[in-house]
């Protein structure tokens, strides 16, 4: 296997890394590579800080490993390679009347980094966490590869763990039923926090997902739009071609009044009374694929982006962090507040049940501050942040938010007790 | 009328991005290479995507005793027959130079094994009034240079081959479609120094779609190569050889 140096970054660009990496084309040049120099995997770095960075080491490109290798149209079980992404199957399946169980935001995530991460989606207060939906997966370690269940220690530790117990090869994946290729989306205005909460609160559809003006002040804090979605069969105008952006954004683009101003626009872009519409799948599950590379909107700095959850009864954190986020005047126009269920896979997933909120900010100086008060505010919240968007957490906090860190060490350290698994974000966060 | 595709190295990226495309406008596939895992792999990633027919075969353009089944069993599949090649080796110049007899397995790879394969397969397609054959050359045989002019000798004969195919398919309405791709993304290239206009498998693909439904003879892939290589073949040898390019 030919290892070619290159730097490479997350989807935030903050952070970089220079290394070798390796990109196998078949299973069998994954299996040698392994059996000689094991490497963490990385698929298309669709995580924002550094979880998939390994700086001055090798790394597994595993985006060449992508095929559908088999699918049971009975029960709905899908094996694929570990490159593959969710878009690719969704843009198959979905005319066929099957869906991955669990869409994150971006369709360009893989199976593998959707396993390593824990992903979860629009749905998670039903259906619960991605790797919740694995039916089984082949992990590849230092002792070569090896099929795991849920069920298992060893499942746990992979689901959620960040790449650290091997190289996930390829996955079984449980799909849901989808009514057909489109969405049917109902979108309402929420005045203020409270609606905002009480709107998601007694949301009965599938799939929801809230937009917050994360600059708004004063008696319009908190502020947003609720989606609520289901999938359904009909015809709608195919999808426009996606657009690129072409190179690193100057600065004024996400300026303070450049974000308020599209914010208002945006928060006004539907009627006060709401209004229901049809769109292809990927318009509502992947909004921003349609713009590659919109990360270089944040300019050559890169960005940012904080994720946390807070208990349902936590409310008032949510409050004082939307607060401070306002007064910072750093917010970008992507802001999501989302409902969570309790549904997680492995010792070291994300989710709890409770309000989740996502800001991206673009990396400005006073940013590090204004992430630090944040993930403050929920930890004392009892709540946690999320490693996939994370790049500025220290240790101690994550450790502390992450109270089953210890079993997933445990498992980690017998299935790569040469920690040859490491990333820069188990380094930067004493994970291992 | 139904479409059969008999792809040959059909386990390179170029080959896993066209028989992907193919798939899903339902066309048949019969993808021949060496590494039965990876085939097996692919077929069943292309009967998902929609392929009418997707099985692997066993092809080693250096054991010409396996391609009358090869021919054989495209032949039992009624419809229009096609062919796309994609094989080919590619030693370092130095090994070469070192190890003269990696000259013979250069040539069978790049060019006469698929070359025969092709040849047995010309008279189906006369007899057929149809098909169309896609022979994947590469610029290197344009011009033999320094670096890989071994290489490139073989992808020359197997340019002249195919022109002359060419020639010959189209007296009874088959068509060959001579494609030279630039440096492309794949495991080839993967970690040698940087490229310049380096294009991907799937662009590749597209064009190749693109030249077979328009029945182009020769194309590059990406355009800017037919530029380049205009260049490259107007600069007079007296000069051409003191150069290294």
């Amino acid at each position: 296997m030919r290892w070619k140096t290159a730097e490479y970054t997350g989807w935030g660009r903050a952070l970089r890394a220079s290394g070798e990496l390796a990109r196998p084309e078949k299973r069998s040049a994954l299996a040698a590579l392994m059996a000689e120099a094991p490497a963490p995997a990385i698929g298309r770095r669709r995580s924002y800080g550094d979880a998939c960075l390994n700086d001055g080491g090798r790394a597994v490109d595993m985006t060449r490993l992508d095929r559908f290798l088999g699918f049971d149209p009975e029960t709905g079980v899908l094996e694929v390679e570990a490159g593959m992404t969710l878009g690719e199957i969704a843009r198959i399946l979905a005319p066929k009347g099957w869906l991955p169980a669990v869409m994150p935001g971006t369709g360009f995530a893989t199976v593998g980094g959707a396993i390593a991460n824990d992903v979860h989606g629009k749905n998670h207060h039903g259906a619960g966490s991605f790797a919740q939906h694995v039916a089984s997966l082949t992990l590849i370690t230092g002792q070569g590869p090896r099929k795991v269940k849920p069920g298992t220690k060893l499942f746990k530790a992979t689901a959620g763990g960040l790449g650290q117990t091997g190289v996930i090869a390829a996955a079984e994946l449980q799909l849901g039923r989808a009514k057909g290729d489109i969405v049917t989306v109902t979108e309402r205005r929420a005045e203020t926090l409270d609606a905002f909460l009480g709107l998601l609160d007694r949301s009965e559809a599938t799939y929801t997902v809230g937009w917050i003006d994360a600059t708004a002040r004063g008696q319009s804090l908190g502020r947003g739009m609720l989606e609520e979605a289901e999938t359904g069969a009909g015809l709608v105008p195919a999808p426009k071609p996606a657009k690129s952006v072409p190179l690193d954004a100057p600065g004024f683009v996400l300026s303070p009044p450049v974000v308020r101003a599209f914010n208002a626009g945006y928060y006004r872009r539907i009627p006060a009374r709401g209004r229901t519409v049809v769109k292809p799948i990927g318009e509502f599950f992947f909004p921003l694929d349609r713009i590659h590379d919109w990360n270089r909107l944040y300019g050559k700095a890169g960005f940012h982006q904080f994720q946390c959850v807070v208990p349902v009864a936590e409310a008032e954190a949510l409050r004082e962090m939307l607060r401070r986020i306002a007064a910072s005047r750093l917010a970008s126009p992507l802001a999501v507040l989302k409902r969570m269920g309790p549904g997680r896979a492995g010792y070291m997933s994300f989710p709890m049940e409770g309000y989740t909120l996502a800001v991206d900010f673009p990396n400005r100086p006073g940013v590090v501050r204004l992430v630090g008060a944040l993930e403050e505010i929920a930890a004392e919240a009892g709540g946690r942040i999320y490693l996939a968007k994370d790049s500025l957490a220290s240790g101690d906090r994550v450790r502390a938010m992450y109270p089953e860190h210890g079993d997933w060490l445990a498992e980690v350290t017998k299935a790569d007790p040469d920690v040859a698994m490491a990333t820069d974000l188990v380094r930067r966060l004493g994970l291992r | 009328m139904s479409e059969t595709w008999l792809i040959l190295g059909a386990t390179s990226s170029m080959a896993r991005a066209l028989a992907r495309a193919l798939a899903e406008r339902g066309d048949g596939l019969v993808l021949a290479g060496r590494d039965g895992d990876d085939l097996a792999a692919l077929a069943a990633d292309c009967r998902m995507r929609g392929a009418r027919l997707a099985e692997p075969a066993a092809f080693d353009a250096r054991r010409p005793e396996g391609f009358e089944a090869l021919i054989a069993r495209v032949a039992r599949e009624a419809g229009v027959l096609n062919a796309a090649v994609f094989v080919g080796s590619m030693p370092d110049q130095a090994e070469i130079d070192a190890d003269p007899a990696l000259i013979d397995g250069t040539v069978i790879d790049s060019f006469s094994g698929p070359a025969r394969v092709l040849q047995m397969l010309a008279p189906e397609i006369e007899a057929r009034g149809a098909g169309t054959v896609v022979g994947v050359g590469s610029v290197a045989g344009d011009r033999g240079r320094l670096g890989n002019y071994v290489y490139g000798g073989a992808k020359a004969g197997f340019h002249a081959y195919l022109s002359g195919l060419r020639n010959r398919l189209t007296r009874s309405g088959g068509h060959v479609v001579t494609v030279k791709p630039g440096p492309v993304d794949t495991a080839m290239t993967w970690g040698l120094p940087s490229l310049p206009f380096m294009t991907t498998p799937e662009t590749v693909a597209r064009d190749i779609l693109r030249a077979v439904a328009r029945r182009r003879n020769v194309i590059y892939s990406a355009w800017i190569w037919w530029a380049i290589m205009l260049v490259i073949r107007l600069i007079p040898e007296p000069l051409f050889k003191k150069l290294s390019i």
